[in-house]
């Protein structure tokens, strides 16, 4: 595998029971790219991720990450390895506030055993001390210092979107997967997440994959889109290629022949 | 209302947050210090109990507050710290000994239980707990040799390397020695990576899996730490009661602990203390009721069962939160006096439920 491909998906397949749910997809996500899973409803986009984040073992095929086999590892070791996620329907740790969340992202890099934090040593003052310098940062980049000592329950549904990123951001990853992150926002904040993952791309140097109905922020920040329909691979290629392959749109709104015989005729 | 101006990071991760804290918690250390020259034979000794709940509710605090996990055997591991105790102090071990290997032993019950919890949820797991508890209990009473049977064992006093320490000021401080340890070691875990991925488990185990925390090895630790915990409140148990027999520690008892840490608060440190001080207090209650009652009612057998039943309910319909709950919705309605509102502590309702992992 070459040095700029960071992630190499083969042949996956995943079938739960009688429903074939992906088919034999391939792609490579390269280094420092977005890279947008599109399609409609049912396509196979969230399966996609929840293999990537091993969730889902695929039935057949394999996940690679920087050479090393993704589906040889337990499903927690996954964020150790650098990929984060967050989810369609948000997982936030709803009981505990926006800072405490924010310090479980850092959990791989604790550095500390459970005596060590038993009796509170000098190790685990020092490293409760940097995760708080680390999450801080997350913070300002996302502007979420005034909600710190909030519960999350208590968050309204577009800020939790933000949290989400923000602890998905605290687990230092190289590899962000990212969920449908403008579902539910408002145009406003939409324009604030496309801002900020281009942010995260650029500044942080962090690829990003997603999945991402709202074709305008797709278009805006994706490098390459990769369109499925019904667990298949329909297309790949720059945002543009991709919206005007016949394929998609035909995925997305029926063929000539459909239309054509729903339109009533001329009178 | 006090204003807290953060400009450092160790404000948070301080024990004490502030000066009130300081003042309150310290003159409850000395009135607890205080305690064995202020209070009666009788008082004291009840307040010996409220310490001896009080870890083994924090016990369970653990498992079922903090980590989300549920349980309805935990008077097992309180029966497996008692015996340990019982029978280390008759072979004339000093206390802070034996109460570690009642501790340890109990920890390594609770691996085993623990087992079961990574493939079964919710009400399942706490079937597997109830039928843990029974066996246990019936362990307990076959196996004479040990324990004595159903005919029950006599406890020796605390021994610390010649010293008999059976007066009831000596256990009073023992008890409060071991409460203050326990209680700092919980909250030096909540404070630091441990406790908190407990909390993640219990928010939404596919998100705490997918930020690292490996679920099957934090449930474990869960376990026995809670099963340590009750042990060595098992262990003060015994040496308070002078004579323990395998009924104490029944279903019966599960259900005090549950009841207990429902009705302090789960999830709260401070639920396992106010859920002791309810639990020790309320058949005294219930005793001078039973005065005013007419007999029908007040001489009515299964009166206090009746009584904890109906508490349980009450909580878990009007103060899901507990004591400790009302008590914050109480001191934050004081604070900003006139401004409370109805609904601030009204969680906004999330539509989806947290995926939960085998």
């Amino acid at each position: 595998m070459s040095d700029d491909i960071l992630l190499q998906a083969r042949d996956l397949t995943v079938r739960f029971g009688g429903v074939l749910a992906v088919n034999r997809v391939s792609f490579d996500v390269k280094r420092g790219e977005v890279f947008t899973l599109i399609g409609p409803n049912g396509a196979g986009k969230t399966t996609v991720f929840n293999l990537i984040s091993r969730i889902y073992t695929p039935t057949t095929g394999s996940i690679d990450f920087e050479g090393r086999r993704l589906t040889d590892q337990p499903p927690h070791a996954i964020a150790a390895l650098g990929i984060a996620r967050t989810f369609q329907n948000i997982e936030l740790f709803e009981n505990a506030t926006v800072l405490q969340n924010l310090l479980i992202g850092h959990h791989i890099h604790r550095g500390t055993g459970f005596w060590s934090n038993l009796f509170f040593t000098s190790a685990t003052r020092a490293a409760e001390r940097a995760a708080r310098q680390r999450a801080e940062e997350v913070i300002d980049l996302l502007d979420l210092p005034h909600y710190r000592d909030t519960l999350v329950a208590g968050l309204p549904y577009g800020k939790r979107k933000v949290v989400e990123l923000a602890r998905a951001l605290c687990t230092r990853p190289k590899l962000l997967l990212l969920d449908e992150p403008s579902s539910g926002l408002n145009v406003e904040e939409t324009e604030d997440m496309a801002f900020w993952i281009q942010d995260i791309q650029q500044e942080l140097g962090i690829t990003v994959l997603m999945v991402e109905h709202d074709m305008s922020l797709v278009s805006r920040v994706s490098d390459r889109v990769l369109a499925m329909n019904q667990g298949e691979v329909l297309a790949l290629g720059t945002p543009a290629q991709v919206q005007s392959h016949l394929g998609v749109i035909e995925a997305y709104l029926g063929t000539v022949d459909d239309v054509s015989s729903l339109r009533r005729e001329a009178a | 209302m006090r204003f807290i101006f953060k400009t450092d990071y160790d404000q948070d991760i301080r024990l004490v947050k502030h000066s009130g804290q300081a003042f309150w918690y310290g003159l409850l250390l000395l009135v607890l210090l205080a305690a064995p020259w202020l209070l009666g034979e009788y008082v004291l000794s009840q307040l010996s109990f409220v310490l001896i709940y009080g870890v083994a509710g924090l016990g369970l605090m653990v498992l079922s507050g903090f980590t989300g996990l549920a349980s309805i055997g935990h008077a097992a591991f309180l029966g497996v710290g008692a015996y340990t105790e019982t029978v280390l102090t008759a072979h004339g071990w000093p206390f802070p000994l034996s109460f570690a290997v009642a501790a340890g032993l109990s920890a390594a019950v609770g691996v085993v239980v623990g087992l079961p919890a990574l493939r079964v949820k919710g009400i399942y797991l706490a079937i597997a707990t109830l039928s843990f508890g029974f066996i246990v209990e019936e362990v307990l009473a076959r196996w004479e040799s040990v324990t004595k049977g159903n005919a029950g064992i006599t406890v020796g006093s605390p021994q610390f390397f010649g010293a008999d320490l059976g007066s009831s000021e000596a256990f009073y401080f023992i008890a409060l020695g071991v409460c203050l340890l326990v209680t700092l070691g919980v909250m030096n875990l909540l404070r630091s990576a441990t406790g908190r991925a407990f909390i993640a488990i219990r928010d939404s185990e596919v998100s705490a899996q997918s930020m690292g925390i490996h679920l099957a090895g934090y449930k474990t630790l869960a376990f026995a730490l809670s099963a340590a915990i009750v042990g060595l409140a098992g262990a003060l148990y015994a040496h308070k009661l002078r004579f323990i027999s395998p009924d104490q520690f029944g279903i019966a008892q599960s259900i005090d602990l549950l009841l207990l840490v429902v009705v302090g608060g789960l999830g709260f440190v401070h639920g396992a203390f106010l859920g002791a001080v309810f639990l020790i207090t309320m058949p005294q209650l219930i005793a001078l009721a039973k005065d005013v009652l007419p007999p029908a009612i007040g001489q009515a057998t299964g009166l206090q069962a009746v009584v904890y039943g109906l508490v349980l309910m009450g909580f878990v319909l009007f103060e899901p939160m507990g004591l400790y709950g009302r008590w914050l919705k109480v001191r934050t309605w004081l604070q900003l006096f006139p401004f409370y509102r109805k609904g601030m502590f009204r969680r906004q309702k999330s539509y989806t439920k947290s995926e939960r992992l085998k």
